[in-house]
């Protein structure tokens, strides 16, 4: 029996994955388990492992190509069984992919100069943007081939796009109509369904339709939900195959993503009139996570003195604190004093985390990632600096495992070391706030006396989320890490 | 409250208004001596005299042109017509005169008039005299357009619409003038134009709908809850202005959508209210918005054919479960 290979999902939010490199050739042989390749997630470098045995028969995705999650990427059969029914479109697919995806767009554009007339443009431009979605939307841009290659005459693209009919041409000549069945990776959902989906971190194809056509609706999504997320839909469900045989490779479900991992305690408290509210009224003003700001500014000198003689102190042992690690310690100390701080909001109760779990923003190529100190709060500073430091090392390499940068309950994002002097972070939800924290440097200030002095200072701006901390409570949470920092001695007093 | 006909309801609301303004007259064919082609103008002759209830010729075009002058001297006409379907002899009037005069004078006159008769198929009265218009007059920018359903509601809604400064065109069904229910006695029972109904609350489905077709809706309401369905009814009562809001509520409660109208389906009323929530609520949808409508063709006159080309229970019952995909 042929195993059909699956991108999976192989981080909570992976939606398209980079085929980095195979590890099998066709005509291999693999027993389930064994690794066939690495795929880049957007997360970081992830092993795609054997759901079968038998002999690695096609590779349908070559080294450095992306397909979309739930894609047929390879297949795993026996020698002599007949695989053509499972091998055909996705091929075409990863090689004709980008130039049928420009090609239909381009024909529209010339459609609309060639129209001339104002309906038929705007029309043209719908239809050409309903393409682009409509691929989009699909698995696989397998179907967008056809309208890549076939040649349509311009007037006629014209015609047929102001006429509304644009769609259809990106069909297969094969896939028209209602039935949407095998080979056709569109996934049919209604909007309320998708909105759903997305709402839970959930992706739709994953999600079991139970509609017409097997359209995904409202009922599919709350059953995927209540079944703990998408796992039951994961591409490579079918019952045979029992989940524990390969626990490492199991794609994670989506939907608890960014809460914290199992395991981790925490209250749930229901809400009060005035939060409801509050949190009412906010979201309303701005955005699903209604941000308020607040700066402060702190005195680093006795921090800085004490980082020095840390670092003397333990060179032998070779550690080296870095202010950054000194400020996790502090903020990590600060949120056990401030637990509406180290929340999130749940839509109808406030969590608060019984752990303190600090995600660290750490640069990497083409974006970022936030590996988590669990347990700050706990850890000396110099176990913090190492593991920040390794963590930090392997985000780079996008070597991190999921549970290495997921569950954090509060973060924190450094510019210092570009020379910011401040700026304003964009909370990880669901947490409840990010410290952003800027350059240390030297200023004059008046000191208390009325004298001027040369002080290193550093501001920081906690970003916040209105529906679960007030202006107070954030002021309060900053004037407690300022009192660390200034005076690193209250930390531990 | 008084338990009377929807009938009854509309003769209290004329008495009242004309009782309460000495501005406000009645004009129309049979309105005077023979009491109303439907009664629905009794004994007002007798009360008010013929300066106030005036009889006119078979002359559709005339009478509602003397209305319109009429309201630009500052009175406030009501124009009943025996149906909506014989109006169509005045649409000139209506649409030309009535509904531009405020906006093409600038504001310099007001146009405070009411057009009111029976919409929609009673039985067997064939094409011509079977037509449910009021998708079609609510076409036009400049009127205001009201659909009541039940006696509280024409009476609410005819007092609102006497007083309103706009042209107001009322449509009654001929099949509801014997329709009984109770309606409240005060003088000042005014229903605002605008405000949809929510005649029947349920969470599984919203069938929306106006008029003569909220008593089809109910009684397919009160058929799917045999079957565990619950049904959401908004009556919009006015279909211009529209109670957008009202729909937009049931439809983010339920997320699936009948509409119903008495009228044809081709630029019916329902179409525009599907296009408004596809605009306003597309992310609340969890299945295509599904329309009952008469059938795209002059209404016939054999019997068995008229009842297959009106809306019916068995078709919204239908197109629910194929909304909730049963």
């Amino acid at each position: 029996m042929a195993t059909k290979v699956y991108m999976e999902a192989l981080s909570p939010t992976m939606e398209e994955g980079r085929l980095a490199t195979w590890l099998k050739n066709e005509g291999d042989e693999v027993k389930e388990g064994d690794v066939l390749a690495e795929v880049e997630t957007d997360k970081a470098t992830m092993e795609l492992v054997a759901r079968g045995s038998g002999l690695l028969r096609k590779r349908m995705l070559g080294d450095g190509e992306n397909a979309a999650v739930g894609t047929v990427i390879a297949v795993i059969a026996a020698a002599d069984e007949d695989i053509s029914g499972l091998t055909g479109a996705p091929e075409a697919a990863a090689s004709q992919a980008a130039s049928a995806e420009e090609a239909p767009a381009k024909e529209k554009v010339e459609a609309v100069a060639a129209g001339g007339d104002v309906g038929k443009g705007a029309a043209a431009v719908a239809a050409a943007g309903q393409t682009e979605q409509d691929q989009a939307e699909r698995g696989t841009p397998a179907e967008a081939t056809p309208a890549g290659t076939k040649p349509t005459p311009t007037p006629d693209a014209g015609t047929r796009a102001a006429t509304g009919e644009g769609q259809p041409s990106i069909v297969p000549a094969g896939g028209g109509g209602e039935s949407t069945g095998a080979g056709n990776g569109r996934v049919k959902a209604s909007p309320l369904a998708r909105r759903m989906a997305a709402e839970s971190g959930m992706q739709i194809g994953t999600v079991q339709g139970s509609g017409p056509g097997g359209r995904v609706v409202k009922r599919d999504v709350e059953a995927a939900v209540a079944g703990g997320g998408a796992a039951p839909a994961q591409p490579q469900a079918p019952a045979a195959q029992p989940a524990s045989a390969q626990p490492q490779a199991e794609a994670p479900a989506p939907a608890p993503a960014a809460a914290p991992s199992p395991g981790t305690g925490y209250r749930d408290q229901a809400l009060s009139p005035m939060r409801k509210t509050i949190a009412k009224r906010l979201t309303q003003s701005i955005g699903p996570v209604p941000h308020f700001f607040l700066t402060i500014e702190v005195d680093m000198g006795e921090a800085m003195a004490l980082r020095a003689r840390v670092n003397q102190r333990f060179a032998d042992k070779g550690v080296k604190v870095s202010p950054n690690d000194l400020i996790i310690k502090a903020v990590a100390a600060a949120l056990r004093k401030h637990p509406w701080v180290n929340a999130s909001w749940q839509g109808d109760t406030v969590r608060f985390y019984d752990a303190v779990h600090i995600g660290v923003a750490v640069a990497v190529d083409e974006g970022l990632i936030t590996p988590v100190i669990r347990d700050a709060d706990r850890k000396g500073l110099s176990e913090i600096s190492a593991e920040v430091k390794e963590l930090a090392g392997r985000a780079r390499e996008k070597k991190l495992k999921p549970d290495e940068y997921t569950g954090s309950t509060f973060s924190i994002s450094n510019l210092g070391m570009f020379g910011i002097e401040e700026f304003t972070g964009v909370i990880n939800p669901p947490e409840a706030a990010i410290l952003a924290v800027g350059a240390i440097g030297p200023k004059v200030v008046v000191d208390d006396e009325g004298n001027m002095a040369i002080r290193q200072r550093m501001r920081m701006t906690l970003s916040c989320d209105h529906r679960v901390i007030d202006g107070a409570t954030g002021a309060q949470f900053l004037q407690t890490l300022q009192g660390y920092l200034e005076d690193p001695m209250m930390m531990i007093s | 409250m008084a338990v009377i006909t929807y009938r009854e309801a509309l003769n209290q609301a004329l008495a009242e208004e004309m009782e309460r303004d000495p501005d406000v007259f009645l004009m129309g064919e049979e309105v005077g001596v023979y009491n109303g082609a439907y009664k629905v103008s009794k004994g007002l002759l007798d009360r008010f005299g013929e300066m106030r209830v005036v009889d006119t010729p078979i002359t559709e075009l005339g009478f509602a042109g003397l209305g319109v002058g009429a309201a630009m001297t500052g009175i406030r006409p009501v124009i009943e017509f025996m149906t909506w379907n014989f109006a169509i002899l005045a649409f000139d009037q209506i649409f030309n005169a009535a509904a531009k005069m405020r906006s093409m004078s600038g504001g310099q006159f007001k146009m405070p008039i009411t057009f009111r008769g029976p919409t929609g198929a009673a039985l067997q009265l064939a094409a011509q005299h079977s037509q449910a218009l009021e998708s079609q007059v609510a076409h036009y920018p400049g009127v205001k357009v009201v659909v009541p359903g039940t006696p509280a509601d024409a009476k609410g809604l005819l007092k609102a619409a006497i007083r309103d400064d706009d042209p107001v065109c009322f449509f009654e069904g001929e099949m509801l003038y014997n329709l009984k229910g109770e309606v409240p006695e005060d003088d000042d029972y005014v229903i605002p134009l605008g405000v949809a109904d929510l005649k029947r609350e349920g969470g599984d489905v919203s069938i929306i709908t106006h008029g003569k077709m909220i008593h089809v809706a109910l009684q397919a309401a009160a058929q799917l809850e045999k079957d565990g369905v619950q049904a959401d009814v908004l009556d919009l009562r006015t279909l211009r202005p529209l109670d957008t809001d009202a729909i937009l509520a049931t439809v983010a409660k339920t997320n699936r959508v009948v509409l119903v109208e008495e009228g044809w389906p081709y630029g019916g009323i329902t179409a525009t209210i599907a296009a408004i929530i596809q605009e306003e609520a597309f992310d609340h949808l969890d299945a295509p918005i599904l329309r009952v409508t008469q059938a795209d063709v002059p209404m016939p006159y054999a019997k068995a054919m008229e009842k297959a080309a009106k809306p019916s229970v068995e078709l919204v019952v239908e197109k629910v479960n194929r909304v909730l995909y049963r």
